[in-house]
C-alpha cells in the first residue's frame, strides 16, 4: 500500500516536471536587479524559430527583463506597433544582471550563424571591439543621415560610437557615470563645501573623518572600477583621459601614476566592508546619513526616488571632482546584424529606437535621459532635467566600466589588474599591469 | 542463439547513449583541448596554432596564482571540516539515541538546498559590516559578549576563502555523516564486543577498529568532497559576486571566456581543472573497479 503511494507520487513528480519543461518560455520575465551579479543559468529563449510570416517580423535581443528597463522597452514597442503595425515585434530578452547571461547566449547564437535582427549593447567599444571586429554588425551612417540624427545628438558623442568613420549603433538612452552623490546635511553640519577638485575632495574627507563621519561609501569590485574611471578623469582631464583609450596618452606616464596614487588615497577613505556591499547598499549609506559621499552612475537617482527620498534635502549631486563640465556617459544602444533575417524590418525598429517619440516613451520609465538633445524636459524628474542640461552643453567622454572606451578583452584585463591592486595596494605593479593590458588588448604598441 | 540475440539487442539499446557520451563528453573535451592550444580571442573562432603558450601564460599570471592559493585554502578547510564534522555526527547518531531518524534528516537536509540559496543565506550571516550596521554572526557574537570572535569573514585579506568554506561545510557535512553512518552500521557488532571483552576502552575501539575499517568510506568521501571543491563556483558567486580576492579557476574561466573573449585562455583553464579533477578521480575509479572485480 505504502509502496503504491510512493509510485504514484513519483510518477506525478515526473509528469509535472515533463509538463513544466514543455511549456513555452515565450515571455519569461524573472525580475533581474539592474547590476546584481548574474547567478542563474541562462534561460534560452523559445520563440524565433516558428511563426510562418517571415517578411513582417523583427527579432530584438536584449537583457531588459525586469523593472524600469522592461517597462521602458514595452513602452517603446508600443510606439513601434503604432508606426509599423504590419511588423510583428519579437522580444527575445534573456534575464540576468547587466547582461552577463544574455551576452553569452548571444555569442553562442552568433557563432552558430543564427543572429537576431537587432540586439542591445553598451554603445562604444564594447560593441565595436567585439562585434565589428568579428564582422557581425553593419554601419548605420545612412540611417543617421536620412533621420537627421547627427543634428540632434552631441557632436562629441559620435566619435565614441564610431570606428573609422562608421557609426555602428543607435543609442536610445544616456546615463551619466561621473556623479558625486552627497548627503547635504552631513556636509553642512561639518562645514564642508561640495568639492570641485581632487584636492578639495581630499580636504573635505579629512575634515569628515576627523569628525567621525564615514567620508566615502563604496561597494563591490565593479563599483571600485567605476570610481577608478572617475578618478582617472578627474586627475587627467578629458583630453588626456580620452588619449588613454586611443593610445595618445602613455599609461606609463607620471600623470597616470599621480592618478593611481590619487585612487589609492580615495580608497583609504572608504568603508571597510565595501566588498560585501552592492551598489544599492553603498548608495543607500549616503541618503541614510551614514556616509557623506558616494560615486555612482545616475541610475542611483531612480533608486533614491524608489526609497522615497527627496532631491536636494536627502541627497545632492555634482560632477565628480576635477570633472566639472565633463559628462562621462554610457548608453544602451541597438545594432543591425550583418545578414539580419529581416533587414528592412530591423531598420524600421532602429528608426523608432532613435526617434524622439521612441526615446520619450522609453527614458522617463527607465530613469535615464534621451540620447537626443531635443526631448521634452517636462517628462523628466528633477535630477534628470539637470542631466539633460549637462548632456547638451558639456564635453562628452566615455565610461570604462560600462563599455564605451575599451573593448571587452581590455576591460577584463584592467579589471584583473584592479582586483590584484585592491589586494596588494602596490601602485607600481598596478601601473605596469595597466601598461601591459593596453599593449595586449588595446591600441598601445 | 538467444544469448547472441540478447547481445545484439543490448548493444543496439546502449549505443545511442554511448554515441551521445562520445560526442558530447569526449568530443567536446578534445575540442576544448584544441581551443586551448589556439590563439582564439574575440568572437570569431581562430584555430591558429599557439602550442602550449596559453598554459605557460597562465602559470605566469598573478591572477591564476591567487586562484590556486584560494582553491588550496578552500579545499583544505572544506574537506577536513566536512570529514571531521561528518564523522562526529555519525558517531553520535550511532549511539542508538531516540529520534535518530529525525536528526539524520535534519543533518542531511542542507544538502538538498542549492549552493545559490546557501550562498545568499550565508552572505547575510557573514555580513562584515561593523558599528551600527553590524548584523548576522557578528551581531550575535557582540550580543553574547564574545566580541573577540567578531571578524571580517570572507572579506578578510588572504584567508577570506576559509569563510566561504564554512558555508560549504554546513552544506556537505550531513552528507559525509550519511556516508560514515552507513560505514559504521556495516561494521559487525562482534568485533566491538570482542574488543570490549579484551579490555579495550571506547577510545581504543574507535582508534584501532572503527577508523581503520572506515578507511574506504573516508577515501570515497575525500574524493567526492575534493572534486567538488575544485569545481566550486556558484557558492562563491552567490556570497561575494565576482571579486578577485575570492577568485577561483572556475570564475576566472567564466570571466576570461565570456567577459573578456579570451577563448584560448578560458579553454586552457578548463583543461587544467579537468586534469586536476582527473588526477583525483582516476586512481579511485581504478581502485573501485579492481575491488569489484575481485569480489
Amino acid at each position: 500500500m505504502k509502496k503504491k503511494l510512493y509510485y504514484i507520487l513519483s510518477a506525478l513528480i515526473v509528469v509535472s516536471l515533463a509538463l513544466a519543461s514543455c511549456t513555452p518560455a515565450a515571455t519569461e520575465a524573472p525580475p533581474a536587479a539592474t547590476e546584481a551579479p548574474a547567478t542563474e543559468a541562462p534561460a534560452t529563449e523559445a520563440p524565433a524559430t516558428e511563426a510562418p510570416a517571415a517578411a513582417d517580423e523583427v527579432e530584438v535581443f536584449s537583457w531588459w527583463t525586469g523593472g524600469g528597463e522592461a517597462a521602458g522597452l514595452e513602452a517603446m514597442i508600443k510606439v513601434f506597433n503604432g508606426t509599423d503595425p504590419n511588423i510583428e515585434f519579437i522580444n527575445a530578452a534573456v534575464a540576468g544582471g547587466a547582461g552577463t547571461n544574455a551576452r553569452a547566449v548571444l555569442a553562442t547564437r552568433l557563432q552558430a550563424g543564427d543572429p537576431p535582427d537587432s540586439w542591445q549593447g553598451h554603445a562604444g567599444q564594447e560593441l565595436i571591439g567585439t562585434y565589428v571586429a568579428a564582422g557581425q554588425i553593419e554601419p548605420l551612417n545612412g540611417l543617421y543621415e536620412s533621420e537627421g540624427w547627427l543634428d540632434v545628438m552631441p557632436e562629441t558623442l559620435i566619435p565614441l560610437i564610431s570606428q573609422d568613420g562608421n557609426i555602428y549603433s543607435v543609442p536610445v538612452n544616456i546615463h551619466r557615470a561621473n556623479v558625486l552623490w552627497y548627503n547635504p546635511g552631513l556636509l553642512e553640519a561639518n562645514g564642508v563645501a561640495v568639492p570641485t577638485t581632487m584636492d578639495e575632495w581630499f580636504a573635505a574627507m579629512d575634515t569628515l573623518k576627523a569628525a567621525g563621519v564615514q567620508p566615502l561609501a563604496l561597494g563591490e569590485q565593479w563599483t571600485k572600477m567605476h570610481l577608478f574611471e572617475t578618478v582617472l578623469l578627474g586627475t587627467l582631464g578629458p583630453d588626456a583621459y580620452n588619449g588613454l583609450w586611443d593610445g595618445s596618452t602613455d599609461w606609463n606616464s607620471a600623470e597616470v601614476k599621480t592618478a593611481l596614487e590619487n585612487y589609492a588615497k580615495v580608497l583609504s577613505y572608504a568603508n571597510s566592508d565595501s566588498a560585501s556591499l552592492t551598489w544599492q547598499d553603498a548608495s543607500q549609506l549616503v541618503v541614510n546619513g551614514e556616509a557623506a559621499f558616494n560615486v555612482m552612475g545616475d541610475w542611483a537617482a531612480g533608486y533614491f526616488i524608489e526609497l522615497g527620498k527627496t532631491a536636494n534635502t536627502d541627497y545632492g549631486w555634482a560632477a565628480t571632482p576635477g570633472a566639472n563640465g565633463v559628462f562621462q556617459f554610457l548608453s544602451d544602444s541597438f545594432v543591425l546584424a550583418v545578414g539580419a533575417p529581416h533587414h528592412d524590418a530591423a531598420l524600421e525598429w532602429l528608426k523608432v529606437a532613435g526617434s524622439k517619440e521612441g526615446q520619450e516613451a522609453f527614458n522617463p520609465v527607465k530613469g535615464s535621459i534621451c540620447a537626443r538633445t531635443d526631448c521634452d524636459k517636462s517628462l523628466f524628474g528633477e535630477y534628470l532635467q539637470s542631466a539633460m542640461d549637462d548632456w547638451s552643453s558639456n564635453t562628452v567622454v566615455g565610461s570604462l566600466t560600462h563599455g564605451v572606451v575599451a573593448n571587452d578583452s581590455w576591460k577584463t584585463e584592467i579589471d584583473t589588474a584592479l582586483g590584484l591592486f585592491l589586494a596588494s595596494g602596490d601602485v607600481d605593479a598596478f601601473q605596469s599591469a595597466l601598461v601591459a593590458a593596453c599593449a595586449s588588448s588595446g591600441p598601445c604598441k | 542463439m538467444t544469448k547472441d540475440k540478447d547481445r545484439v539487442l543490448n548493444i543496439i539499446l546502449v549505443s545511442p547513449s554511448i554515441l551521445a557520451v562520445l560526442i558530447f563528453v569526449y568530443g567536446f573535451i578534445a575540442w576544448s583541448v584544441r581551443v586551448s592550444l589556439s590563439k582564439w580571442k574575440g568572437l570569431n573562432p581562430d584555430y591558429t596554432w599557439n602550442s602550449i603558450n596559453n598554459y605557460i601564460d597562465l602559470f605566469k599570471d598573478p591572477r591564476f596564482a591567487v586562484d590556486v592559493k584560494n582553491t588550496l585554502i578552500f579545499t583544505g578547510v572544506f574537506v577536513i571540516g566536512s570529514l571531521s564534522l561528518g564523522f562526529l555526527l555519525a558517531v553520535m547518531l550511532d549511539q542508538g539515541l531516540r529520534g535518530e531518524g529525525f536528526f539524520r534528516s535534519l543533518f542531511l537536509f542542507p544538502m538538498a538546498i542549492s549552493y545559490i540559496v546557501t550562498g545568499v543565506v550565508w552572505r547575510w550571516l557573514m555580513n562584515p559590516a561593523m558599528g551600527s550596521r553590524m548584523s548576522g554572526f557578528n551581531l550575535l557574537f557582540t550580543n553574547l559578549g564574545l566580541d573577540s570572535l567578531v571578524n571580517a569573514w570572507h572579506t578578510t585579506p588572504q584567508w577570506g576563502m576559509a569563510a566561504i568554506a564554512l558555508a560549504a561545510i554546513w552544506q556537505m557535512s550531513g552528507y559525509t555523516m550519511a556516508l560514515y553512518l552507513a560505514g559504521l552500521r556495516a561494521i559487525p557488532q562482534e568485533l566491538k564486543e570482542a574488543a570490549r571483552i579484551d579490555g579495550a576502552s571506547e577510545a581504543q575501539i574507535y582508534r584501532h577498529i572503527m577508523i581503520p575499517l572506515l578507511a574506504p568510506v573516508t577515501l570515497s568521501a575525500l574524493i567526492i568532497l575534493g572534486h567538488m571543491s575544485l569545481k566550486v563556483f556558484d557558492l562563491i558567486v552567490a556570497i561575494a559576486g565576482k571579486q578577485l580576492q575570492l577568485d577561483v579557476p572556475a570564475i576566472y574561466m567564466w570571466q576570461a571566456t565570456f567577459d573578456g573573449l579570451f577563448y584560448g585562455r578560458g579553454a586552457a583553464i578548463g583543461i587544467i581543472l579537468l586534469l586536476s579533477v582527473a588526477i583525483l578521480i582516476i586512481p579511485y575509479i581504478r581502485y573501485t573497479l579492481k575491488t569489484e572485480a575481485q569480489q
